[in-house]
């Protein structure tokens, strides 16, 4: 892509392919609880990108993307709340939130 | 008259959302990592308003707030740096064959059409044709935040 030259589906596709596995990466590799949230969060925010990007260039008026990402995000807000809870339930029982001290229930 | 991106904002935009996804990993601070993923999904936002998605945006700048609520000192804040080379291969691998995809695929020009809707028909559609979903996503948030509050309530137990 030349800069400057006017952005299509295909830009922005890529842009949240890159996005998508920079928060793969993170979410596979870090061994901090709240690291992980983080790297999800990522994840979520390529995935809208795509969805309102494609409905952008496809079909406007119609906004299925967007409402699509609008639920999304509330799915990802609801996900985020009870991962924090979750997290900060471990911190009070365990005093950490690294990933390798929950291995209770390793068989 | 078919309207296009501007290709500098974009790539400003987006250099912004990559650099910012960058930092928050590659930083050893939890706190530093948090406010660079503010950073990207901010970027965001600004991409959303370039897609003419202009409630997403500020839906997103909301997020952002509830996520800077949930920000505090924490003692164990700093970290190693964690490569995880394992993961790393994986998400390379995973980015190479997508970016292959969408090379290889046939995709919508940069030309997008003209009929933009505006945020009153976004808000109508959401409570007619969208109502259903829009009850049931409610629903899905009251159940998360009772739990949320179930979990991370009181030193009582």
């Amino acid at each position: 892509m030349t800069i400057g030259a006017p952005a299509g589906a295909a830009q922005f596709m890529a842009l949240s392919a890159v996005l998508f596995s920079l928060g793969l990466y993170g979410a596979l590799s870090r061994k901090n609880a709240v690291m992980v949230l983080m790297s999800l969060e990522l994840m979520a925010n390529a995935v809208n990108l795509n969805l309102v990007a494609l409905s952008r260039f496809v079909d406007p008026g119609a906004m299925t993307g967007q409402f699509f990402a609008v639920f999304s995000m509330v799915v990802s807000a609801a996900e985020i709340g009870l991962g924090l809870a979750l997290v900060l339930a471990i911190y009070r029982q365990k005093k950490t939130v690294e990933l390798e001290a929950m291995e209770e229930l390793k068989g | 008259m078919a309207e296009t991106v501007n290709g500098i904002a974009f790539f400003l935009l987006a250099f912004a959302t990559i650099g910012g996804a960058v930092m928050m990993l590659s930083t050893r601070n939890v706190v530093h990592a948090a406010f660079w993923l503010l950073e990207t999904m901010l970027a965001t936002a600004g991409l959303y308003l370039l897609l003419d998605a202009e409630f997403l945006a500020l839906v997103q700048v909301l997020v952002l707030f509830t996520i800077m609520l949930t920000l505090r000192r924490r003692e164990d804040a700093v970290r190693p740096f964690e490569p995880g080379w394992g993961g790393m291969v994986l998400a390379a691998l995973f980015g190479a064959a997508m970016l292959l995809a969408i090379q290889r695929g046939q995709l919508p020009a940069a030309r997008m059409p003209e009929a933009v809707p505006t945020t009153v028909d976004f808000g109508r559609m959401l409570f007619t044709e969208w109502a259903v979903p829009f009850e049931i996503a409610s629903l899905v948030l009251l159940v998360a935040l009772v739990g949320a509050v179930w979990w991370s309530g009181g030193d009582r137990r």
